[in-house]
């Protein structure tokens, strides 16, 4: 594949009609997968660029959820219905931020009926599992763990381009390898605006109409005030378990008392 | 010219490996070296350069945050420690990472003689950082000007 950054890379309908007499499922019919990253780390926004640059996608790099919205055209209702429906493939963000989390920014894109089809992938710095599983019940495709590595991106560029339905039994497995955690949380009976037109990320073991949110999850604050992940009190105190050496980079940090970004 | 080529390569090899095991750079520089290629042939700079100026923001965001006479806010110095803290382990900054991780359990612990101790650390470890980096990238200039290649270090 060639790594000039550029947009000039093989494309994989091309890498794959070489040679194979069939193919499993036909390539995206487009020239380039654009991706929309959101991460307001500078450092983290160059790195990601690169390695999304690297897999052959275009990437449009922004520092906030709002800038991701308004790039979308969903900051303003009127504005979008006027857009022609911008390409973005995969939309790829940090869960914390200061004024609108990952989370937040999932929850707007799931909601709006012209991007709601986009994977989202969520990328944190910590690996919690109450925070992984908010993010997949409510529609991420994936979850990364900082430092976000090649093969990760790889991985998630491979399901682009071929009609992969993976079920979030798979996908929690795989992230849940190590860990004994229950996170039955209560769910709050709230209108859920989630419905079957996510055929990628139903989870099996919850319904999709119980967003297992706390109230208090809303980081609308800015940078300097405490901001608490809730949800990590309730969990019992975790037994860590030893990082397991696989493909998952699974680190297990110790969590702290709440009161800080994590 | 091949003689030193060889010598400088070998001293550049040597000053590599010295920076992984005496705890400077983690995998994640290893990740961020292997992004590099001819059509990004100063990636890697580039990006550490920017690591640095996070580091020279964040930490006087630290130093006036717990600069306050009276009531410091530590939950202000934990967002600039997460920050750093996140930026440290996206480029393989071992050192300055691990202090972050003990930093944020003073703030947590609203250590103020411990925070104010870790943040003359920090400090002290990112300017070593940027010293030892510039070493390392002004021996890979000499190797080319020399006409030889950098080479691949196996970490390993």
């Amino acid at each position: 594949m060639a790594r000039d950054g550029g947009v000039s890379c093989l494309r994989s309908s091309e890498m794959m009609s070489v040679g194979i007499g069939k193919m499993e499922s036909p390539p995206l019919e487009l020239d380039e997968v654009h991706v929309l990253a959101v991460d307001d780390s500078l450092v983290d926004r160059i790195v990601i660029e690169r390695l999304l640059r690297i897999t052959s996608c275009k990437v449009t790099a922004v520092d906030s959820g709002w800038r991701a919205l308004e790039f979308l055209g969903l900051d303003n209702e009127k504005a979008s219905a006027e857009l022609d429906r911008l390409k973005v493939d995969l939309i790829i963000t940090d869960y914390c931020m200061p004024g609108m989390t990952g989370y937040e920014l999932l929850k707007k894109i799931k909601e709006s009926s012209s991007f709601r089809q986009v994977p989202v992938v969520i990328m944190s710095s910590e690996n919690v599992l109450t925070r992984i599983d908010r993010c997949l019940e409510e529609g991420a495709e994936d979850f990364l763990l900082k430092p976000v590595k090649l093969a990760d991106v790889k991985r998630l560029r491979s399901y682009l381009t071929r009609d992969v339905k993976l079920s979030n039994a798979n996908k929690r497995k795989l992230l849940e390898h190590s860990v004994p955690i229950q996170t039955s949380l209560p769910p709050p009976s709230s209108p859920d605006s989630s419905d079957s037109s996510r055929p990628l990320t139903n989870s099996p073991e919850s319904s999709d109409s119980s967003p297992p949110l706390s109230p208090v999850e809303i980081f609308s604050s800015p940078l300097s005030s405490p901001i608490d992940d809730e949800d990590d009190d309730v969990l019992p105190s975790s037994p860590e378990s030893s990082p397991t050496p696989e493909e998952s980079p699974v680190r297990r940090q110790k969590m702290g008392s709440p009161g800080l970004l994590d | 010219m091949d003689s030193l080529v060889a010598q400088l390569q070998m001293q550049y090899r040597n000053y590599v490996l010295s920076l992984y095991q005496q705890g400077f750079l983690d995998d994640q520089f290893t990740e961020l070296k292997s992004l590099q290629d001819d059509g990004s042939p100063d990636f890697v700079s580039e990006v550490l350069s920017l690591f640095f100026d996070d580091c020279v923001k964040l930490v006087g965001n630290m130093a006036r945050a717990l600069d306050q006479t009276g009531t410091v806010d530590f939950s202000q110095v934990g967002a600039s420690v997460h920050q750093l803290k996140g930026s440290s382990s996206s480029v393989g900054a071992k050192r300055v990472k691990g202090l972050c991780i003990n930093f944020k359990e003073l703030c947590e612990a609203k250590n103020y003689e411990g925070c104010v101790r870790c943040l003359q650390q920090v400090d002290i470890e990112y300017k070593t950082l940027k010293a030892k980096l510039q070493d390392m990238f002004n021996l890979e200039k000499q190797i080319v000007q020399a006409g030889g290649i950098v080479p691949q270090v196996d970490i390993k």
